[in-house]
């Protein structure tokens, strides 16, 4: 049976049903049990589970995620919510030299099945401590995997493959997409498998690749540059940056010979640059132009209204980005390549 | 004075801390000869602080420790040979050779881990102790760490969180009075450190890490007290390193009588006395136990050196557990081969061939720096 429920509602359930499936499963991190969570999205969760699965914990990031480490090892599966991405820079210690390194550096002997989730993202006047994006820092790390999911199915489905998986997976939300209602099937055997891309829109002209919020700005874009512009945009939200379903993204660009990355991440050293090297390494002769990439912009996100957006991509970017790529070379009265 | 405990346990005692004095010395002689690499961190000198905490500690206590735990593991039990064969780098250490003298890990006994990151070690104690907490296992966690690493920020978000949520912990603090080549008066504020329980509502209390019968005595209290009441404590044992920090310490902080000084209280040389004294050993008991300590490290040394590399081809492996949540990842994003079910174990060309460079580069380095003998 399928419903339309809200992104946190669907996160909920995932962590409900999965609770319900296995014993070992909980949840912890600041304000999560009674407060139910800043984003509420552990809502209803501690009435039903109890206090001693879902847990508040002091402000303490680095030991909440390495308690989770810890406990992950010794065979439980912890579900960390850490308030925001930028706080999780104070677990960086716990997730990129414990979480990451102790499968590999224990030689498999030890393992880490936890899931370490993180709102992110700006659009809220949060300012430079609480907006920003960072798949691409968490993306570099060998060891764990990411998830960044743009509805409300993708969000359970992922949610459920993460807490099932016995690697450490940073699972990255997006605030602004909390409230967003999709159709979310009540199966509780389904899941989104990770390393599998969606594609959201077929096209021919140009390939657009969006992640979290931006897989929607990719979407709303590829409706206006199809009816005022007359191009045919193909849409792929990669849902996992670790592992990257780099197939589904290759045998689009080697279709459409054009890609366009939209990230609400930094541009040096980002999302973006890292697919466009492989895309250019990868696909090179199938490109009739370079790839383009719209980003946030390269500042500690600002406060004031009017600069916090001029420092989010919007459909315009990305309509101007393909515009750059395809070079008037595709749409009515300029005639084909 | 701890009252002397059976003959067995004397030997037992005198056994372990003979034998991780020799490993230790070896293992210095060892990476002198640069058949162990990267950073080597001695405990000679703490053997009654290791060896009195683990001859309490049950079977399906937890152990923790950091990157000087070579001996926490031998205490535990772990085989010397596959310790030696860590610091080798070779396939049949405790890592396989991934993780090397500071992440030396043995699950079967409950060895924990060595953790390179001064304090890392905290949280993930508490985790164990709150996995056993959650099951309704009466297993205690025994978190080891250095006089330094009280000073971290994990110290002190640990000890209060395991306070809070009466984790079954038992945190002791190794205090050898240097973090590295920083006196303990130059780098915290208080320096008696079992002190520093009170601010976290816990129990402290300072040891004389250097006799390991009353390490036994006082530790064992510590873990019937936190194995019964379910809220942790804090054991600072008071000891001392006589070897550098790590390999490379020319030891310009210190006097060398300070050291002097230390060695008069050595740990096994006045267990010896204790125990001959008491009669419950002999003098041919001790040598037997240093024999035998000889023995086992001698032929670690020699089932290291034989015991191969670890494989190329298993550069890739053990980094993910692939199932049905996630089919396959991709080994190396640069490798122009279908990215779709690439395993770990068979690494395409590409991967391979990064790997071989990185080797080959590191052997021309080796051939230039690394003359066969270091002072
Ligand atoms: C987070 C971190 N900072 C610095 C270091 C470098 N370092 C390694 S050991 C050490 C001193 C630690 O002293 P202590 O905790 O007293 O332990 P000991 O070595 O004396 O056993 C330092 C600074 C490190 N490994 N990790
Ligand atoms: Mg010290």
């Amino acid at each position: 049976m399928m419903a339309e429920i809200r992104m946190r509602e669907a996160l909920r359930d995932a962590m409900a049903e999965e609770m319900r499936r296995d014993g070992n499963v909980f949840v912890m991190g600041e304000d999560v049990a009674v407060f139910q969570g800043a984003f509420k999205v552990t809502e209803g969760l501690m009435e039903e589970f109890g206090e001693k699965r879902v847990r508040d914990t002091p402000i303490s990031e680095n030991t909440i995620v390495g308690i989770g480490v810890g406990a992950a090892m010794a065979g439980l599966r912890p579900i960390v919510e850490l308030m925001t991405v930028n706080f999780s820079l104070l677990a960086l210690d716990q997730i990129v030299n414990h979480a990451a390194a102790i499968p590999y550096m224990f030689n498999g002997n030890a393992r880490v099945p936890m899931v370490i989730r993180m709102p992110g993202g700006g659009g809220h006047q949060l300012g430079p401590t609480h907006s920003h994006s960072f798949e691409a820092l968490y993306l570099q790390v060998p060891g764990l995997l990411v998830a960044c999911p743009s509805t409300p199915a993708d969000a359970k489905g992922l949610l459920k493959a993460a807490i099932r998986d016995e690697n450490p997976v940073i699972f990255i939300e997006h605030e602004s997409l909390y409230g967003i209602k999709g159709e979310v099937s009540d199966d509780e055997d389904e899941i989104v498998r990770f390393g599998e891309a969606a594609v959201r829109r077929e096209g021919e002209d140009v390939t657009i690749v969006g992640i979290l919020k931006m897989a929607h700005v990719a979407e709303q874009a590829a409706a206006e540059l199809e009816e005022k512009h007359g191009i045919s945009a193909e849409v792929i939200d990669p849902r996992t940056l670790r592992p990257l379903d780099l197939d589904t993204i290759l045998a689009s660009v080697r279709k459409t010979n054009r890609a366009v990355i939209v990230e609400e991440g930094w541009p040096h050293g980002g999302v973006g640059a890292n697919l466009s090297t492989l895309i250019t390494e990868q696909a090179f002769d199938w490109l009739d132009a370079p790839v383009q990439r719209v980003t946030g912009a390269d500042v500690p996100m600002p406060y004031s209204r009017r600069m916090e957006q001029a420092a989010i991509p919007h459909e315009e970017n990305v309509i101007e980005a393909v515009l750059a790529a395809t070079e008037g070379a595709i749409g009515p009265g300029k005639g084909g390549s | 004075m701890a009252q002397v405990p059976d003959r067995d346990t004397c030997l037992e005692l005198l056994g372990r801390m003979c034998l991780i004095r020799r490993f230790e010395e070896e293992a210095g002689r060892q990476y002198q000869r640069a058949k162990a690499g990267g950073f080597l961190h001695l405990a000679i000198g703490e053997e009654a602080t290791i060896v009195g905490t683990t001859s309490v500690m049950r079977e399906d206590d937890y152990l923790i420790g950091t990157y000087r735990t070579h001996g926490h593991a031998l205490a535990r039990g772990t085989p010397a040979d596959a310790i030696m064969a860590e610091l080798f780098g070779r396939e049949t250490g405790t890592s396989g050779g991934r993780g090397g003298s500071m992440h030396i890990f043995d699950a079967e006994r409950r060895f924990m881990g060595g953790y390179g990151i001064v304090g890392g070690n905290l949280p993930l104690a508490a985790g164990l102790a709150f996995a056993s907490k959650y099951r309704d296992e009466d297993t205690v966690t025994v978190c080891m760490f250095g006089d330094g690493a009280s000073n971290t920020g994990n110290f002190g978000e640990t000890m209060n969180l395991a306070a809070l949520w009466e984790l079954p912990v038992v945190f002791l603090v190794e205090n050898n009075l240097y973090g590295m080549g920083t006196s303990i008066e130059r780098h915290s504020a208080v320096t008696n450190l079992s002190h520093k329980a009170e601010g976290y509502g816990i129990e402290g209390e300072r040891i004389d890490g250097m006799d390991v019968l009353e390490v036994r005595d006082r530790v064992s209290a510590h873990l019937e007290e936190v194995r019964t009441k379910g809220r942790p404590s804090l054991v600072e044992a008071f000891t001392y390193r006589y070897r550098g920090h790590s390999a490379a310490d020319p030891e310009i902080y210190r006097d060398k009588s300070e050291v002097e000084e230390w060695r008069q209280k050595d740990p096994i040389e006045n267990f010896i006395k204790v125990c001959v004294e008491d009669g419950v050993l002999s003098e041919e008991d001790v040598q037997s136990a240093r024999d035998e300590a000889d023995e086992t490290v001698e032929a670690a040394v020699e089932f290291a050196d034989r015991s191969p590399e670890p494989p190329l081809e298993s550069l890739y492996e053990q980094l993910y557990v692939v199932g049905e949540t996630m089919g396959w990842y991709a080994v190396d994003e640069r490798s122009p081969e279908p990215h779709r079910g690439e395993l770990g174990e068979d690494a395409p060309e590409k991967a391979r061939d990064l790997a071989e460079t990185v080797a080959d580069r590191e052997s021309e380095i080796e051939r230039q720096h690394r003359p066969g003998v270091r002072e």
